[in-house]
C-alpha cells in the first residue's frame, strides 16, 4: 500500500480506528460525557481527513475503491450524518437505563460501512460495506433492549436484511456468471448490448430486490414503519439518512458503470418502483398518528422522488441525486433532532398529540420542526423545494413526464399530513405550567446550536442555492 | 432598486413585528402599519414619478434584474408596467387597511399575526412584479403559507378545515403550473439552446399546438383556482368565511387578483392561439360563475359566505372579460379588479365589524341595525349599491366596460352575463334588507363606528365613488399594458396562422 493509498483511505481508517479507540475508552471506564465528546472529535477528524484528500481526486485504490468527487461528497455527507446523530445521542441515551457507551462503537462501524458503500466499485467492497453497515444496525435498532418495540424492530430488520442480502448475493453471483468479473469497470456496457442474456437480467433484478430492501422502496418497504418506530430516535435518523445514502451512491455508481439506464426492462421496473413508492408512501402516511411512522412513510415517498432523478440516466443525474440527498438529509436531521430533544426517559416523543401547542411553549423547536415539515413537503423558501425542483428538471429534461406528474400529484397528497403536523404545532393555547429545567444544559445547547445551523442551511438552500448547486455540478463519477 | 425595496420593507417589517411581539403586545401593529404605509408611500411616489408621457412611451416603467441561480438560468427580475403598478397600489392600500382593521380584533400572538400579514403582502407584491417564471412561482407560493396560518390560527370555528382546503387547492394547482413552467423552460431551451426562466424569452417560444394546450392548462388551472373560476371555487367560501377579517379582506382583495393578473400577464401572451381557441368555453364558464355565484349568494345565511359567493359572481365577469380579448373588455377587467377589491373588501370589513358587535355571522340574527348604527347602515348601503353596479360607483364602470367588450366578441354570452346585474341587485338588496332594516332581533347595545372604523370606511367610500365618477387615471395607467397585450396577440396569432397555411 503506497502512501497515497494510505491517505486516500484515511477517512475510512479514522472511522475504523475510532471504533477501536472508543472501545478502549469504555474499558478505561470513562464517563458517557467524555466518550461522547471524544466521538464527536473523532467524527470531526474523519471529516477533516476527507477534506485533506480533495486534491488527489479521483483516486483508485486497488480495484475495490474509487474515490472520486461524487464518492467523496457522499462520504462527507455520511460522516456528517454520523456527526449529527452523535450530537443528538447524548441527551437521548443519558437517561436510558442501558449503558449508552457501546452505542458509539456501533455508530462508528455503521458510518464506516456506509462510507465504504459510497466509494466501492466492486461487488466485494459493496457487499462488505453493506454488511458492516447492516450488522451494526441490527444491534443499534434493538439497543434499548427492554422495550418491546425495539426488540420487534430489531428482529424484523434482522430477518429482512439478512433475506435481502441473500437476494443481493445471488444476484451478484448470476451477474458474475455472465460477465466473469466483479468489478464495475469490467461490466461496462454489458446491458446495452443487443441481446442481453436473461440470466444477467435476472441477476440484476435480484440485486435490485436486495438494494430495494435497504432503500425501503415499494414493494420492499414493509419493515420501514416498524423499524423507524422501534429504533431509538438517533438510530432512526441514521437509518433514514446515512444508511440510505450509502446504498444510493453504490447503486448509482453501479448503474452508471453498466449503463443500466439503457436497459428497457430495468427501466420499466425502476419506473414502476418509483411510482409505487411515491403513491403508496404518501397514501400510507396520511392516517399516521405517530410522527416516527409518519416520517417512515414519508421517507418511502422521498426515495420514490429520488428515483425520478435517478431513472433518466442523463449527465445531470449524479448532481440531482447528490443535491436531493443533501436537502433530504438536512431536513431529516432537523425533524428527528426535534423529536430527540423532546423525548424523555420514559418514551419517545412520537405521539402527534405531544406536539400540540408546541409553538407557544417552545417557539424555537416548533419553528424548526415546521420548517422541516415544509421542506419535506417541498414548499419554496426551503431546501426541499430546491431539491424537488432539481429532481423535476432532471426528469422532465429527459421527457419523463409521467414520473413528473405522479411526483407532483403525490406530493399534494403528502401536503396533507405534513400540514397536519404543522397544524398540531400551532393548535391549542399556551399552558401556564412552567417546564422542568433542562437537565443537560450543555448538551442541550450544543444540540440546539446544531439544529439552528441546520435550519439556517435549510432556508439558505431554499433561497440562495446557487453556490451549493455549483459544488454539486462539479461532482464527477469516474 | 425601488422595486426590491417594496418587498424588503414588508419582509423586514414582518421580522421586526415578530421580534417586537416578544416584548410588547401592541408594538407589532405599529410596526406593521409603518411598514405597509411606507410601502404605499413608495408606490405613490413611483406612480407620481411616471408622468402620462412616459407611460405612453413604453410598457415597462421600471426594471430590476440580478442573477439568482445562473446555473438554471434563473434571474431575480422585477419589473413594473401600468397593470402591475395599479395592482401594487391596491396591494399596499389594502395592506394598510388590513392592519387597521385588525387593530383591536387580534389580541393574542400579535407578533406572529402581523408577521404573517406582512409576509402575505410581500408575496403578493412579488407576484405582481416578478418577470422570471421561477421567481413568479416562488412568490406565488410565498403568500400561501402565511395565509394558511392566518386562517388556521386566527380564524373562526371551522378554521382548520378551511385552512387545509385553501392550502391544498392552491398548492396542487400551483404545482401543476410549475410543471407547465418547466415544460416551457425545456421547450424553449431545446429550440434556442438558451435555458432560461426569463419572461421575455419564454413569451417568444414557439410551441406546437398540442403541447401548448397542455402547458396552458397547467397555467390556467392555477389561475382558475385562485380567481376562482366556476367549478374550481369550492375552497373560496370556506376560506373567506373562516378567515379573520383582515384575512378575508386580503383574500378577496388581493389573492383573487393574482389569478386574473396571471392570466393577463402569462396565459394570454404565451399561448395566444390556444387562448383564442378556448375563448368561448372559458367565457361560458365565466357566465356560469356569474349566475351560480349570485344564486348561491342569495341562498346563504352566513354573511361572510354570502359576500364570498358574490366574489365568485364578480370574478365571473373578470374571466369573461379576459377571454373577450379586446381592449374595451380588458380595460373593464382591470377596473373590475380594483373596484371589486374595494367594494367586496368593504363588505368583508363590515361583516367583521358586525361580528365583533353581535358575535355572529348569521344573517337571521341580525336585522334592524340601522337604528343603532345609522353610519354603518349608510355605508353598507353604499357598498351594496356598488356591488350591484349602480352607476356613479366604480363597479358600474367596470362591469359596463366588460359587457361592452364582450358584446363585440360574443353578443349572446353578453346577454347571459348581463343577467348577473339583476341577480346582484337581488342579493345586494337582501343584504341591506336583512341586516339593517326590519325589526331588531337583539336588544344588545351596539355602538356605531369608532373613529378608526370610520376612517377605514371613509377612505374606501371616497375611492369607490372617485373610481365611479372619474375612472380615467386607472384606465390611462393600464392602457399601455393592455394595448401592448392586444398588439402582441394580433401579431402572434396571425403569424402562427400564416405558418399553418404554409405547411
Amino acid at each position: 500500500m503506497s502512501n497515497n493509498d494510505f491517505s486516500a483511505l484515511m477517512p475510512l481508517m479514522v472511522l475504523a480506528g475510532a471504533s477501536v479507540l472508543v472501545m478502549l475508552l469504555i474499558v478505561a471506564r470513562l464517563s458517557h460525557r467524555i466518550i461522547q465528546l471524544v466521538s464527536l472529535l473523532l467524527f470531526v477528524v474523519a471529516f477533516i481527513s476527507l477534506l485533506n484528500i480533495r486534491g488527489m481526486l479521483p483516486y483508485e485504490v486497488g480495484s475495490l475503491f474509487m474515490i472520486d468527487s461524487f464518492g467523496a461528497f457522499m462520504t462527507g455527507l455520511i460522516i456528517f450524518s454520523g456527526l449529527v446523530v452523535n450530537v443528538f445521542s447524548y441527551i437521548y441515551f443519558q437517561e436510558k437505563e442501558e449503558g449508552p457507551k457501546e452505542y458509539y462503537v456501533l455508530l462508528f462501524l455503521c458510518t464506516l460501512g456506509a462510507c465504504v458503500l459510497a466509494q466501492s466499485e466492486h461487488f466485494v467492497s459493496v457487499f462488505l460495506g453493506l454488511e458492516i453497515l447492516t450488522i451494526g444496525l441490527y444491534a443499534l435498532i434493538a439497543y434499548l433492549r427492554t422495550r418491546n418495540h425495539s426488540i420487534e424492530a430489531g428482529i424484523k430488520y434482522l430477518v429482512l436484511a439478512a433475506f435481502s442480502s441473500a437476494f443481493l448475493l445471488f444476484g451478484m453471483a448470476l451477474v458474475y456468471l455472465q460477465t466473469g468479473t466483479m468489478s464495475f469497470a469490467g461490466m461496462a456496457g454489458v446491458v446495452a448490448a443487443d441481446n442481453v442474456p436473461p440470466l444477467l437480467i435476472t441477476g440484476l433484478g435480484l440485486m435490485l430486490v436486495g438494494l430495494g430492501f435497504k432503500l425501503a422502496v415499494v414493494p420492499f418497504h414493509m419493515w420501514t414503519a416498524d423499524v423507524y418506530q422501534g429504533a431509538p430516535v438517533p438510530v432512526t435518523t441514521f437509518i433514514a439518512t446515512a444508511s440510505k445514502g450509502g446504498v444510493v451512491a453504490a447503486m448509482l455508481r453501479f448503474f452508471i458503470a453498466i449503463d443500466g439506464f439503457r436497459s428497457e426492462p430495468l427501466q420499466m421496473v425502476m419506473i414502476t418502483i418509483a411510482i409505487a413508492s411515491m403513491v403508496a408512501g404518501n397514501l400510507l402516511a396520511l392516517r399516521q398518528k405517530n410522527i416516527k411512522r409518519l416520517l417512515a412513510y414519508s421517507s418511502i415517498a422521498h426515495l420514490g422522488y429520488l428515483l425520478v432523478a435517478f431513472i433518466p440516466g442523463s449527465a445531470v443525474v449524479p448532481q440531482a441525486v447528490s443535491f436531493y440527498l443533501l436537502t433530504y438529509f438536512i431536513t431529516t436531521f432537523a425533524a428527528f433532532g426535534v423529536i430527540t430533544i423532546l423525548s424523555d426517559s420514559e418514551s419517545d416523543a412520537e405521539d402527534l398529540d405531544r406536539y400540540k401547542a408546541l409553538f407557544w411553549k417552545h417557539p424555537a423547536l416548533a419553528s424548526i420542526l415546521a420548517v422541516a415539515m415544509f421542506s419535506l413537503a417541498g414548499i419554496p423558501l426551503t431546501a426541499g423545494f430546491t431539491g424537488k425542483f432539481y429532481v423535476l428538471t432532471t426528469g422532465i429534461g429527459q421527457g419523463f413526464w409521467l414520473l413528473a406528474v405522479v411526483l407532483v400529484l403525490s406530493s399534494v397528497v403528502g401536503l396533507y399530513y405534513y400540514l397536519r403536523v404543522v397544524t398540531t404545532l400551532f393548535a391549542g393555547t399556551r399552558d401556564l405550567l412552567p417546564d422542568p429545567p433542562a437537565k443537560y444544559p450543555v448538551f442541550l445547547g450544543i444540540s440546539m446550536a446544531v439544529l439552528s445551523i441546520l435550519t439556517f442551511v435549510l432556508i439558505w438552500l431554499g433561497v440562495y442555492p446557487d453556490s451549493v448547486i455549483g459544488v454539486v455540478q462539479g461532482l464527477q463519477l469516474k | 432598486m425601488m422595486l426590491v425595496l417594496l418587498i424588503t420593507v414588508l419582509m423586514v417589517g414582518a421580522v421586526a413585528a415578530v421580534v417586537a411581539g416578544e416584548w410588547n403586545r401592541h408594538l407589532p401593529r405599529w410596526i406593521a402599519l409603518l411598514a405597509s404605509a411606507a410601502g404605499l408611500l413608495l408606490v405613490i411616489l413611483l406612480w407620481a414619478g411616471t408622468s402620462p408621457h412616459s407611460v405612453t412611451d413604453g410598457q415597462w416603467l421600471m426594471d430590476y434584474r440580478k442573477e439568482w441561480i445562473p446555473s438554471f438560468g434563473i434571474t431575480f427580475h422585477l419589473a413594473v408596467d401600468g397593470l402591475s403598478l395599479l395592482l401594487l397600489a391596491l396591494t399596499f392600500f389594502l395592506g394598510v387597511l388590513a392592519v387597521l382593521c385588525s387593530w383591536d380584533e387580534v389580541r393574542e400572538r400579535t407578533g406572529f399575526y402581523y408577521f404573517n400579514l406582512l409576509w402575505i403582502l410581500a408575496g403578493v407584491a412579488g407576484v405582481f412584479m416578478a418577470l422570471d417564471m421561477f421567481l413568479f412561482y416562488f412568490f406565488w407560493e410565498v403568500m400561501l403559507i402565511p395565509m394558511y396560518f392566518l386562517i388556521g390560527i386566527w380564524g373562526s370555528e371551522n378554521r382548520v378545515y378551511a385552512a387545509y382546503k385553501f392550502f391544498i387547492f392552491t398548492q396542487a394547482s400551483g404545482l401543476l403550473m410549475f410543471l407547465a413552467i418547466l415544460g416551457l423552460y425545456f421547450i424553449h431551451g431545446r429550440d434556442t439552446g438558451i435555458y432560461t426562466f426569463g419572461y421575455f424569452e419564454l413569451v417568444e417560444t414557439v410551441i406546437p399546438f398540442k403541447t401548448a394546450f397542455w402547458l396552458m392548462s397547467g397555467f390556467m388551472i392555477a389561475f382558475a383556482v385562485k380567481l376562482p373560476v366556476f367549478p374550481f371555487h369550492t375552497w373560496l367560501p370556506d376560506a373567506h368565511g373562516e378567515a379573520p377579517t383582515a384575512g378575508s379582506l386580503i383574500l378577496a382583495g388581493l389573492l383573487l387578483k393574482t389569478g386574473a393578473y396571471g392570466m393577463l400577464r402569462f396565459v394570454v401572451p404565451m399561448f395566444p392561439e390556444v387562448v383564442t381557441d378556448v375563448a368561448v368555453p372559458a367565457m361560458v364558464l365565466g357566465v356560469a360563475g356569474i349566475v351560480y355565484g349570485a344564486v348561491m349568494a342569495y341562498s346563504q345565511t352566513d354573511l361572510k359566505r354570502l359576500v364570498a359567493f358574490t366574489s365568485v359572481s364578480h370574478m365571473g365577469f373578470v374571466i369573461t372579460g379576459i377571454f373577450a380579448l379586446n381592449e374595451l373588455a380588458l380595460q373593464g377587467v382591470v377596473m373590475q379588479l380594483v373596484t371589486h377589491a374595494l367594494s367586496t373588501g368593504a363588505l368583508f370589513l363590515m361583516a367583521g365589524m358586525i361580528k365583533e358587535r353581535l358575535h355572529t355571522r348569521d344573517i337571521g340574527q341580525m336585522g334592524g341595525l340601522w337604528g343603532p348604527m345609522p353610519q354603518m347602515g349608510t355605508i353598507g348601503l353604499v357598498f351594496a349599491m356598488a356591488s350591484l353596479g349602480l352607476p356613479g360607483l366604480g363597479n358600474f364602470v367596470a362591469e359596463f366596460l366588460i359587457l361592452l367588450g364582450v358584446f363585440q366578441a360574443q353578443p349572446w354570452i353578453t346577454v347571459a352575463a348581463a343577467s348577473g346585474l339583476i341577480f346582484s341587485a337581488v342579493y345586494s338588496l337582501r343584504i341591506v334588507g336583512k341586516i339593517f332594516l326590519g325589526p331588531r332581533k337583539t336588544m344588545e347595545a351596539v355602538p356605531d363606528f369608532s373613529f378608526r372604523e370610520m376612517l377605514i370606511m371613509a377612505v374606501l367610500t371616497v375611492s369607490v365613488v372617485w373610481l365611479g365618477l372619474f375612472p380615467q387615471p386607472v384606465i390611462d395607467t393600464a392602457r399601455p399594458a393592455i394595448t401592448e397585450l392586444i398588439r402582441f396577440m394580433d401579431v402572434h396569432s396571425n403569424a402562427s396562422h400564416h405558418q399553418s397555411y404554409v405547411k
